[in-house]
């Protein structure tokens, strides 16, 4: 039944979503056959609009998405939404419920929706979400919909591989301020007031506004993130939200940001394919008995300190510092890490 | 300090959660449980799920009142190993069939269907032997033995 990586490049390109959802599943279990695909697709993807959805949990992400996604159908917009729920640490499994609140899209072919657990990453994302994106977007999706797991502070990642970042809150007698207050605050390009027919909306939306006016370093030509009150069980609200991402996107392309943050994509997305491999790198060192476990024992021993033997893994990995460029540089990296960390204790 | 301890903390998650990781993969099963026609009982499907998250596997859930169309087309996407059917309105034998039929159409077959809810005996051995489903499992069923029969019809792909 499996498919090779050209079958699969090339009915995805063809629209098969079946191809599509394999191919997902290939990176999500990341199996290395995925790669040549990948290698094919990467020049097709770059066309559509990628919207982070993020926000406290209950606030009502899947249900804004859903209405949203729905807006863009009636449009003719076609429509990839990835909705990543947490995963046990300790099983590894997920229970995973978002499209119980996206019932509506289900039979539609212009809305792919895949459900993600975010198998052990941190920051709300799971470490294969970006090549998910780049294939719906390759997959001809016009917008990308990232709805992350509603962990509230910790959930910035979305930020790195986003056009658009969308922060979801709902009043609650002062929660929605906790909610957001730690660094999502900086992150939101546009924030939503969900479930706003509740007691203490307008407040929550004054509140909101009041702490983004106040943000420093905002300068006249920089955007100001609007403040939007919706009810998206009714679908109120949800215009106002999509015309907003559409002038956010104006603002990126017109301001010349646009090509900034492709470039700060592509910059985190490198670097998180490149700690996936090092770590790996690192963890296949440390189980070898001659390279790890020695050094373990002389550590357990007291012979030596964890930072030289770090040291030694990092010269074991990247070369000794003269013989290559790249060793010296880790080594100097590490180094330098560990002295900061010193001067801060 | 700090740095070593998330490190230490994620090569220990790492390490217990790919339970099943083969040659560097870190396959998961993933099974998509359904609600098709018009009852309204979850009670009983959400238990399921929870044993089955519980033994590792991703598990989606469809919510209530599905339609035999929009579930497989979920089915497609979300390219499960297993789709999970709960019915305990009477309606199986024109639900199963069509959602069968669906499968057949979308060239789908690979998904191993299994059934659970309200099903007579009788009616289970025609889904089995005549419409393709894998395996009905009756009121009272032990969770683990659906974790079981799963785990060992993934091993044997």
């Amino acid at each position: 039944m499996k498919d090779s990586p050209n079958d699969l490049y090339r009915k995805l390109l063809e629209g098969d979503r079946r191809a599509a959802a394999r191919l997902i599943t290939m990176v999500e279990n990341a199996d290395p056959q995925a790669r040549q695909a990948l290698e094919m697709l990467h020049r097709h993807s770059g066309g559509g609009h990628i919207v982070g959805m993020t926000g406290s949990p209950g606030s009502g992400k899947s249900t804004l998405t859903c209405r949203l996604a729905r807006h863009y159908r009636d449009e003719d917009r076609t429509v990839g939404i990835i909705c990543v729920d947490p995963s046990s640490p300790f099983t590894g499994g997920a229970l995973l419920g978002d499209r119980v609140r996206m019932q509506e899209l289900s039979g539609d072919p212009g809305v792919f929706i895949r459900s993600m657990g975010s198998r052990g990453a941190l920051g709300g994302l799971s470490v294969a979400t970006n090549d998910v994106i780049n294939i719906l977007d390759a997959f001809g999706k016009d917008v990308i919909i990232v709805e992350t797991v509603g962990a509230g502070q910790v959930e910035i990642e979305v930020v790195k591989y986003a056009h658009t970042c969308i922060v979801v809150t709902m009043p609650g007698g002062g929660d929605e301020i906790q909610a957001i207050k730690a660094g999502i605050l900086e992150i939101g390009d546009i924030f939503v007031v969900n479930k706003s027919d509740r007691d203490g909306a307008p407040r929550a939306v004054a509140d909101l506004e009041m702490m983004l006016e106040t943000k420093p370093g905002i300068d006249e030509e920089a955007w100001k993130p609007p403040v939007i009150s919706t009810v998206a069980l009714s679908g109120e609200g949800v215009g106002e939200l999509a015309d907003a991402i559409a002038a956010h996107r104006a603002f990126l392309v017109q301001s010349g940001l646009m090509e900034e943050k492709t470039v700060q994509r592509m910059k985190a997305e490198l670097l998180e394919i490149l700690k996936v491999r090092v770590s790996r790198a690192a963890e296949n060192a440390l189980d070898e008995d001659e390279v790890g476990a020695g050094l373990i024992g002389r550590m357990s021993a007291r012979e030596i300190d964890p930072h030289s033997a770090a040291d030694e893994i990092v010269e074991y990995l990247f070369g000794a510092p003269d013989s290559n460029p790249g060793g010296h540089q880790a080594a100097q990296v590490w180094k330098a890490d560990n002295s900061q960390g010193r001067d801060n204790e | 300090m700090s740095s070593i301890n998330i490190i230490c903390l994620s090569l220990w998650t790492d390490r217990t959660k790919t339970g099943e990781k083969r040659g560097g993969m870190e396959k998961r099963i993933r099974v998509f449980l359904a609600k098709p026609g018009l009852d309204g009982h979850d009670r009983g499907v959400l238990i399921v799920g929870q044993a089955l998250r519980d033994a590792g596997m991703e598990v989606i859930y469809s919510g209530l009142k599905q339609t035999p169309e929009n579930l497989v087309e979920a089915t497609l996407q979300e390219d499960v190993d297993v789709l999970g059917l709960s019915i305990l309105s009477g309606a199986h034998m024109a639900l199963i069939p069509r959602i069968m039929e669906l499968l057949r159409e979308s060239d789908a077959q690979d998904v191993t269907v299994i059934a659970g809810g309200v099903i007579p005996r009788e009616d289970a051995e025609v889904l089995v032997a005549e419409h393709g489903v894998s395996r009905v499992f009756g009121p009272g069923t032990d969770t683990r033995e659906i974790v079981a029969f799963i785990r060992e019809r993934e091993e044997q792909r």
